[in-house]
């Protein structure tokens, strides 16, 4: 096995234990990157000399502490890919924009700063939709991301590099941003890992905002015991976010261990959906099964509102975008705002509509009152169940340019992944198989800060499936 | 549902070409005629969700703190002068 593809877990034990070091994990990843990089298009700035630096400096400090001492550095010499929304000192951040083209962040965001405690290598800055909007990355000003499960599709955006990146085994674990599903979409597309948590577990504090009343800062990793390690670093009050929750973030890797057995999992009645072809419910329904098999209870539920939560979230979302892309003006930083691409124009102007004198009572405020009615349907139905487990997405990974230039189309893909944004709630994203092979994950959604019963639940799923002839698929490249 | 595009791009300080104001004209009614579907709904004396979290008047005491450089600050911008961001005249004499 190369360095490259271990998970956080395995190669923080390797390195603990001097198999390897830091330099020749750092080295895996870069050189794959360098292979793949011209196929994939995973990231906008690879940080070379800086991880080569940060590297040996890891091994010095891992040859110099006690085991004590390296259990205060959780993601010590383990090489990292940020999307490129992640202010980074003196790194080029650009969220994907030619706005940003050349724009130096003087400090680095609340997360970066705690994963550089951490002791994390930044091994690069990853490809995104441009200001996290859409659903493929296509609407990266840097070019497409390709899925590298088969580069003809799309890898899901708006995390688009970083799902990318982790899947191709350029990084051991990447960060990204959820505000519709930008995480757990391209996790479900790329068959990894991907975490959205609780609204205000994680800071937003130099993350360039997109909606900030439901931008969730999460990861990517390979496997569901990683994300809990990364949370374990990420999750936490921050001085500099208000938003941030005052409530202790627990030990997430504690409960990993637990059975599953009793516990009630809510399946929401409806399954055809707007006429969309629901080509991944094979490996659902086969996913509810084995889940039933491990001693859970399946609970038929009822989310009556969840048929306007696209709607909802298309109103509330641009505007929120139109407040905070206002401040794009070309004077301080970045280029005019003759530089933003189509789909930032578009959400710019949408927002501005809603919100413009005369139509703030029929769009903006309606939909804040039914995002109250879609927050309510999910604590009835958390009343009688422990969580709910849905599809990603209601389709495979589609063609490159297939939605393209159908913008209400691409805003569809969202369906079951944009409530859990409106509600505020946590959503765990991991695989569940291959339709025509391409992947297909589902989501583990549970009432707020509930990020570790999400962990629960999905490492017994990983663990029954160990065995499956696709959990050992790899892409092929 | 038409929009009236040269109008809300004025408000959004955005400027756009011809044919960008008869294809974003185009999309965006079709957008918006998908969002109406809210309508269906009766929402009297239903509260509004501005925010998720339940916490309420978050403030902190106004001290001093370290943070950006004037240096730092100016880093990024095409157009400063003698430590100060320059900006076109916005009133005239």
């Amino acid at each position: 096995m190369n360095l490259n593809q271990l998970t956080i877990n395995e190669a923080r034990e390797g390195l603990q234990k001097r198999k390897f070091s830091s330099l020749e994990l750092t080295k895996a990843c870069l050189n794959q990157i360098k292979k793949l990089e011209p196929k994939i298009n995973a990231f906008v700035t690879v940080c070379e000399n800086e991880a080569l630096e940060q590297a040996k400096k890891a091994d010095n400090l891992i040859n110099n502490l006690t085991i004590e001492q390296f259990n205060n550095f959780p993601l010590l010499g383990i090489p990292i890919a940020l999307k490129d929304l992640f202010s980074t000192n003196g790194i080029k951040t650009t969220a994907g924009s030619k706005v940003l083209v050349d724009y130096i962040p003087p400090y680095d965001a609340t997360v970066v700063k705690k994963l550089k405690d951490a002791g994390t290598i930044i091994i690069g800055k990853t490809n995104l939709d441009a200001w996290a909007h859409g659903s493929s990355g296509e609407n990266s000003d840097f070019g497409s991301t390709k899925n590298p499960w088969n580069t003809e599709y799309v890898p899901g955006g708006s995390s688009s590099g970083s799902a990318a990146a982790l899947s191709a085994n350029m990084c051991i674990a990447s960060t990204g941003t959820d505000t519709g599903g930008s995480i757990r979409l391209p996790a479900s597309f790329c068959n990894i890992v991907g975490l959205k948590p609780t609204y205000g577990r994680v800071s937003r504090y130099g993350i360039i905002a997109m909606s900030s009343s439901m931008d969730s800062i999460g990861h990517f990793t390979k496997t569901v015991e990683d994300s809990a390690i990364l949370l374990n670093v990420t999750a936490g009050q921050d001085k500099f976010d208000a938003t941030t929750s005052n409530r202790q973030a627990r030990d997430y890797t504690s409960l990993l261990k637990r059975s599953i057995k009793g516990l009630k999992v809510g399946v929401p009645k409806y399954l055809k959906y707007e006429k969309q072809e629901l080509r991944t419910v094979g490996p659902y329904e086969k996913a509810m099964q084995l889940i039933k098999s491990l001693g859970a209870e399946i609970v038929p539920i009822d989310l009556p509102h969840e048929k306007y939560a696209i709607a909802t979230y298309y109103i509330i979302q641009p505007s929120e975008v139109s407040s905070n892309l206002a401040r794009y003006d070309g004077i301080r930083y970045g280029n005019n705002r003759s530089t933003f691409g189509d789909e930032a124009k578009r959400r710019i102007m949408l927002g501005t509509y809603t919100l413009s004198a005369g139509y703030y009572d029929a769009y903006y405020k309606k939909a804040m009152q039914v995002r109250t009615l879609i927050r309510q349907d999910f604590e009835r139905a958390f009343k009688n169940v422990n969580v709910i487990i849905t599809l990603v997405s209601p389709t495979l990974p589609w063609k490159l340019g297939e939605k393209i230039s159908d913008p209400l189309k691409m805003y569809l893909s969202d369906i079951f992944t944009v409530t859990a944004n409106l509600a505020g709630i946590p959503g765990l994203s991991v695989p569940a198989g291959f339709v025509d092979g391409l992947p297909v994950g589902i989501q583990i959604l549970g009432p707020q800060f509930s990020e570790g019963l999400l962990f629960q639940i999905g490492h017994s799923y990983e663990n029954a499936t160990k065995e499956e002839a696709w959990r050992n698929l790899k892409p092929k490249l | 549902m038409k929009i009236n595009i040269t109008h809300v791009a004025k408000l959004a300080n955005l400027t756009l070409s011809k044919e960008e104001q008869e294809k974003f004209e185009s999309q965006l009614s079709s957008v918006l005629d998908y969002v109406n579907k809210l309508k269906e709904i009766d929402t009297k004396n239903v509260e509004p969700t501005s925010q998720v979290t339940g916490l309420e008047n978050v403030t902190r005491e106004d001290e001093v703190k370290p943070s950006l450089s004037q240096e730092e600050a100016l880093s990024n911008t095409k157009s400063k002068h003698t430590g100060l961001f320059k900006v076109k005249a916005i009133l005239e004499e």
